[in-house]
């Protein structure tokens, strides 16, 4: 038997979505605790830590940490694989391809409280057309759409608050969310 | 006002855009709520006799065993409103609430209203 090593390089890049990615999955899990009183209506603070990634390291580490939160918080949080982590996934995956192309819109134009916006509707209506489709077809989606849609709305609107308020400090504290390499 | 000036601080002129467009969006679908996906089934001798919503204003002529049973669909609502059967239990009913339904008997006549597929319950 010849010992075998494997070594895997990490790059800086993957320490960045790593630590990024494990903010992220904190926040998740941490909002699960907050006692809310209907399914689906949460904070989602996670997002907040997907804009500050789209803007600074581009979408393709954004799409990384919104792929990494949603399996590992799913595994935490013991609903891999459920109805649960399916909608998380639907979420995820719309609201990621929105961005994909809301961030090639000017800058000067278009910041993170349009984009955080924008997000979480299509995070929302994606997780409600995948409740009306396989979940529980038949369900009228025009009657719960509105309510789902204006919490959604709020959300996005505080949590582009936040990113942008992040931004703007992260413009004079160049250390934020910088890893320690 | 502070904090509209600190919210506006953080927002672009997209931003507002944007902003005001998802509002509106949001608006409009809170004022058709209700009224699409809401459903009318008219069925005659337990057959369905015709599926619609309650979006069009309409009266619609089901023709049973004694005679031809009215049923008017208006401003999103559903009743009976003429029945040839004796005892008028179904036009007494008057506007249907969702998942309600009128049953004209003898005339054979029922109208339903609410989904015509599954629900999250008999699902």
């Amino acid at each position: 038997m010849t010992p075998s090593t494997i070594s895997l390089t990490v790059t800086a890049e993957d320490r960045r979505i790593a630590v990024m990615a494990s903010a992220a999955v904190g926040l998740a899990v941490a909002e699960a605790a907050i006692p809310l009183p209907i399914p689906g209506i949460k904070p989602g603070l996670a997002n907040i830590v997907t804009l500050l990634v789209l803007y600074r390291y581009g979408w393709r580490a954004a799409a990384w940490v919104v792929g990494l939160r949603i399996v590992a918080s799913a595994l935490l949080l013991g609903t891999f694989l459920t109805p649960t982590f399916a909608m998380s996934l639907a979420g995820g995956l719309a609201s990621l391809a929105v961005l994909a192309m809301l961030v090639r819109l000017p800058r000067r134009w278009f910041g993170p409280v349009g984009l955080s916006i924008v997000a979480a509707l299509a995070h929302m209506t994606a997780q409600l057309l995948l409740v009306d489709l396989w979940l529980m077809p038949g369900v009228s989606l025009a009657g719960i759409l509105p309510f789902f849609l204006t919490v959604a709305w709020v959300t996005g609107l505080v949590n582009g608050l936040v990113t942008a308020r992040l931004m703007e400090y992260a413009e004079t504290r160049t250390t934020l969310a910088e890893p320690a390499a | 006002m502070r904090a509209v000036a600190a919210v506006s601080a953080y927002l672009r002129p997209g931003d507002a855009l944007i902003l005001a467009l998802t509002l509106v969006l949001i608006g409009t679908l809170w004022a058709n709520r209700g009224t699409r996906g809401d459903g009318v089934v008219v069925r005659r001798g337990g057959e369905v006799f015709l599926a619609t919503d309650l979006r069009l204003n309409r009266l619609i002529s089901v023709p049973g065993p004694l005679g031809n049973t009215l049923v008017e669909i208006h401003a999103g609502q559903v009743r009976i409103l003429s029945d040839p059967s004796p005892r008028q239990l179904c036009v007494r009913q008057g506007w249907l609430a969702p998942g309600d339904n009128a049953i004209c008997l003898p005339n054979r006549v029922s109208v339903e209203r609410g989904h015509s597929g599954h629900d999250s319950i008999n699902y």
